[in-house]
């Protein structure tokens, strides 16, 4: 076990007060500190500072957020900065938290950033459904603007800049950068093709871009007061300072645990009394997803890989949004498949055709699998649209799309078609069915279908 | 048909106000039409085409996108059942089985009253409280079916109306984000390539009295 008493860095305050949301808790907490000594400094040093902690992107793709800023080309403006808070990958809890629970360190952060990338405005969206984070930003902003913090001539600098609250809609595939960036034009939210939109060169109103998720954002005020070193001495190989991890489903103590990250396990995120205390009913782990729904599982045998970027992704899957979701030796994997697969091929944008028909597909012939109208060439028939969807099955997977939510669909039913091949079997092998579930109530399958064990379709 | 009324054109304006170009305010324009009427109505949508300048044709291509928006009338309160992989796990088909007997409606229908439209939704970032829901987007968590049918008792006898506002507001108004005119910075004109004064100065930035 790897349990370190590692500072909290981006859940601190909001750990230790109830009202960590108010300015006043902020300000009397080390608030706007970090503001106040990143306007001392030349806004490339901060830059700079930011890439030395090599602090990573928290929304999923994990990429460096230094890096990431130093691509706007330069003497191209006005340069926008655009908050991505649209968190919706299934089993992601963590940007809510922070958005709804201490705003103004996210405020800060965003503030940061823009001061060092030289945004002239600032948007920050948040997801439809979160009203009460709506409600959270939407006061913070508001005693922020009030105390001088955010708007015209911040702390009496000549650094001036609006941060606009934006309120999501809906659509779990306006979390992909370009997506969101149409999103926030006013248009459908569908993926832009890359190149040449690469946000950081052509973004919102095709200027240069910078989208930063929230968790990121979150971790600037305390880089900026304890600095790059501070940050650098946490976690191991590449991923450092700390993270957030979300574990659900089948553990006796779901949360949202801060953790070093690169160091700490997944076993003691499962297992240790102080995070998650174990399997429900201690009952055997079966699976579990390391991080969020595009990612594959993983099993009993990866329990002891610490949380880091790089090791993760070499053992095959990824620690994407944090979102570490529990399944114990109880559960049907081909439901739970169809689950994950039922929310790609829903929140399919439709622009290309093999995540739109291929996850599509993929969630009707898992439908008539588990009503128990499966045939055994199914199997086969699965793996050949993820085929399709992904060639080759790899990982990381072979991209047929514009963005990567279509070949998201695949890891998990072809995972669970190689570890638990017998679950597809048992429902594809059953007598064949004599009703169908429709929406839940039950109807005879016609008969004549049913006295020849062929298909209904 | 309504299309915006007095106050919300005001609000609209200010709104519109914050964008570099007037089109990225219309997701938040159509979530005050659908605050102002419980739902977007296809007059509010050739009003919110006005005020942005585009086709209605590509207001509804957008409305249509994205799942909150309802282009036709709901209840009061909707109640969304997540069925995301988390409830998944921790029962929320038996919950969302439940429901529909209980509310004698099936996924996406309104009860005979007209109080209560139901819809199973993906994941709400609720992950570790499975199984969620929410009402009017304000969450209710690991939801058994007791606390379900109470809920609904509830929310029929108007006893939870200061906490969840009707279907359509977001944020209520005094937590609505307003940008004083004398503290705002403005929007940054897309067609002005002007690097801001801040960029280029040195590391003893001394006019900053923080």
């Amino acid at each position: 076990m790897t349990i370190t008493d590692a500072p909290k860095i981006v859940t601190g305050r909001l750990a230790a007060h109830d009202d960590a949301h108010t300015i006043a808790r902020y300000e009397a907490t080390d608030g706007y500190k970090g503001l106040r000594a990143a306007l001392q400094r030349a806004p490339q040093s901060i830059t700079d500072e930011v890439k030395a902690a090599s602090l990573l992107g928290r929304g999923g793709a994990g990429f460096p957020a230094g890096v990431k800023w130093g691509f706007c080309p330069p003497g191209v403006f006005p340069r926008y900065l655009v908050v991505n808070g649209d968190e919706s990958e299934p089993g992601t809890y963590k940007d809510r938290i922070l958005m709804e629970s201490d705003p103004h360190q996210l405020i800060e952060g965003i503030l940061i950033a823009c001061y060092a990338i030289g945004c002239s405005q600032a948007f920050l969206y948040c997801r439809g459904e979160m009203a009460l984070a709506h409600e959270r930003l939407g006061e913070a902003l508001n005693e922020a603007y009030a105390a001088g913090y955010v708007g015209k001539n911040i702390l009496g600098t000549d650094y001036s800049i609006d941060i606009v609250l934006h309120w999501g809609a809906g659509a779990y595939i306006v979390g992909e950068e370009t997506a969101l960036i149409e999103s926030l034009e006013g248009n459908r939210g569908m993926p832009r093709l890359k190149p040449p939109f690469f946000p950081a060169a052509k973004g919102v109103y095709l200027q240069p871009t910078v989208v930063n998720n929230v968790e990121t954002l979150a971790n600037l005020p305390w880089l900026m007061q304890h600095g790059a070193e501070a940050f650098h001495a946490l976690g191991a190989e590449n991923s450092r300072g700390t993270r957030m991890f979300a574990v659900s489903g089948h553990v006796k103590k779901p949360g949202v645990y801060e953790v070093e990250f690169g160091v700490t396990t997944f076993r003691d995120l499962l297992y240790a009394p102080i995070y998650s205390g174990g399997i429900r009913g201690d009952r055997a782990l079966k699976a579990f997803i390391p991080g969020g729904a595009s990612a594959p599982l993983f099993y009993e045998e990866h329990l002891d890989l610490p949380l880091e970027a790089g090791v993760v992704g070499k053992a095959g899957s990824m620690l994407g949004s944090g979102a570490i979701v529990v399944m114990d030796e109880t559960t049907d994997m081909v439901k739970a498949t169809r689950n994950l697969v039922r929310f790609f091929a829903r929140e399919s944008c439709g622009k290309c055709t093999p995540c739109r028909e291929g996850t599509t597909w993929l969630e009707r012939i898992l439908d008539r699998i588990i009503d128990g109208h499966g045939r055994p060439e199914d199997i086969d028939l699965l793996l050949d649209v993820c085929d399709n969807i992904s060639p080759g099955l790899l990982w990381p997977p072979k991209q047929t799309t514009i963005c990567p939510l279509g070949q998201s669909a695949t890891p998990s039913i072809v995972g669970t078609i190689k570890r638990f091949p017998e679950e597809y079997e048992r429902y594809v092998n059953a007598p064949f069915s004599t009703t169908v579930a429709i929406n839940g109530a039950a109807y005879l399958s016609p008969p004549v279908a049913a006295a020849t064990g062929g298909s209904a379709e | 048909m309504p299309r915006l009324n007095p106050d919300n054109i005001e609000l609209a304006k200010e709104i519109l106000g914050r964008y570099p170009r007037p089109k990225s305010a219309l997701i938040p324009l159509l979530h005050l039409a659908q605050e102002q009427d419980g739902w977007v109505t296809d007059d509010a949508m050739e009003h919110l085409a006005e005020l942005v300048g585009c086709t209605p044709a590509e207001v509804l291509g957008t409305c249509s996108f994205y799942e909150m928006f309802k282009r036709e009338p709901v209840g009061p309160y909707l109640v969304n059942i997540c069925h995301g992989i988390s409830c998944h796990l921790l029962g929320a088909d038996e919950l969302l089985e439940h429901a529909e007997q209980s509310l004698g409606v099936k996924t996406g229908g309104t009860t005979a009253d007209g109080k209560i439209t139901l819809e199973e939704a993906e994941c709400q970032a609720a992950c570790t409280e499975a199984p969620c829901l929410q009402v009017n987007y304000r969450y209710r968590y690991k939801v058994a079916n007791e606390a379900f049918d109470q809920l609904i008792t509830d929310l029929r006898a108007g006893k939870l109306d200061d906490e969840i506002p009707p279907h359509g507001t977001l944020a209520r108004r005094a937590t609505r984000q307003h940008i004083p005119a004398d503290r705002a910075a403005g929007p940054a004109a897309v067609d002005v390539n002007v690097e801001p004064v801040w960029l280029s100065r040195n590391a003893d930035a001394s006019e900053a009295k923080g």
